[in-house]
């Protein structure tokens, strides 16, 4: 499975990526919401984007809408990781279009839960 | 970078002959996560060069499994017995008449499990009636349960955001649960060794990752106390790795979708 990893912070791409690589993602990266569209474009089959809210150039919040503009990307899973946890904002990316949403900081833990309860992944034994 | 397979296969193995918890491949994060602080302790260069160090000193052992099996609390944990609940086990029950539903949450910890179950029946059950019965044995995380509120890493653990923003309300640096949800649930301290709660018989108890702590001898006096509080037909969740087989043959595991549950033999509706 392919995933989109949109964050203007190198760092947490790569962390990001690195979480969900055992979980049998394969991670592309983007640095903001106009260059993972392009990336969007190039790759017809990601399952799931991940994705920051202030980014340069192109917001994460615009970046869902602009997806959910878009039908051929209906099936993809939207996961807002972000530093901003007011609830009116958690309330307007749901609203946007987004399906999970995590608040910086998280733990890998933070985002097999999210990813299982997406279905995305499978909930296995305990640990 | 994760650890190697040599790290993940040995602590699999380790965690698996102390606790009966499988640590399945693709837990590596979790190895890494929660081995990270002991290796950074240790003055190790990180978790592979930690366990390599680690694996001939016996005494080092269950450090690491109690950190790989640390009860940490999350929202609706393990998911398949919430699933069975919200499409089997609640329906089965309403069509039996059970009513109000009496559900026990045992060892509840700081409340997640209890409240992740008052959801399910607010959102899909709203007109069924119900009282969940939390317990544990410290008053602290007690405490903390009746309180409702959680850090914001304690919301990110396994809330899905549409329910975050449905019931809870942020105030300052945490999470409040609305006052519904905190009526639904009555919080109690109880040893496990003692007679069940009053609340009972209950159709449901949740009494998961915490018999495996104990010897075989505490798990069937635990297991013949839950068998005197659960009603006729009731079921009993269990943590994902474990069972009563070879503990407490009076229990009949019933698969309902993903997972095990279990029915008291003698008892069991039919």
């Amino acid at each position: 499975m392919k995933a989109l990893v949109v964050d203007d912070s190198r760092v947490i791409r790569k962390i990001v990526s690195r979480i969900l690589a055992p979980m049998g993602f394969e991670a592309i990266e983007a640095e903001n919401g106009e260059a993972a569209l392009e990336q969007l474009e190039a790759h017809g089959d990601m399952a799931l984007c991940c994705i920051d809210w202030n980014m340069p150039v192109m917001s994460g919040l615009d970046l869902v809408v602009a997806i959910r503009k878009n039908a051929e990307w209906r099936d993809i899973t939207l996961m807002m990781i972000t530093a901003e946890g007011e609830q009116d904002q958690i309330v307007r990316a749901l609203a946007a279009g987004a399906h999970e949403y995590v608040i910086k900081p998280f733990t890998p833990e933070v985002i097999f839960d999210k990813l299982q309860f997406l279905g995305l992944v499978k909930a296995k034994e305990t640990a | 970078m994760t650890v190697t397979a040599e790290t993940f296969d040995f602590v699999a193995k380790i965690v698996r002959q102390r606790s009966a918890i499988q640590l399945e491949p693709g837990k590596e994060y979790l190895v890494e996560s929660r081995l990270a602080p002991l290796a950074k302790r240790a003055g190790a260069l990180d978790v592979d060069s930690f366990v390599r160090a680690m694996r001939a000193d016996i005494s080092q052992h269950a450090m690491v499994v109690e950190a790989l099996t640390t009860n940490e609390t999350s929202w609706f944990r393990d998911l398949n017995p919430f699933v069975a609940l919200r499409d089997v086990v609640i329906p089965e029950l309403i069509d039996r008449g059970r009513s109000p539903l009496r559900i026990w949450s045992a060892a509840c910890s700081t409340g997640q499990e209890a409240y992740s179950i008052a959801m399910i029946l607010t959102e899909d059950f709203p007109f069924v009636r119900s009282n969940i019965v939390a317990t544990d044995l410290a008053d602290h995380v007690l405490a903390k349960g009746r309180s409702g509120r959680y850090t914001q890493l304690e919301i990110n653990r396994g809330l899905p955001a549409p329910m975050l923003v449905r019931h809870f309300e942020r105030q300052g640096p945490t999470f409040e649960i609305s006052s519904h949800l905190r009526s639904q649930v009555t919080f109690r301290k109880h040893n496990l060794l003692d007679a069940a709660p009053a609340g009972g018989p209950y159709d449901i108890i949740f009494l998961r990752n915490v018999l495996i702590y104990f010897d075989v001898a505490t798990k069937r006096e635990v297991l013949s106390r839950v068998r005197g509080a659960i009603a006729p037909g009731g079921y009993l969740v269990f943590g994902a790795a474990e069972t009563t087989i070879g503990v407490d043959d009076a229990w009949e595991r019933v698969q309902v979708g993903n997972c095990s549950l279990y029915q008291a033999r003698e008892r069991r509706a039919t």
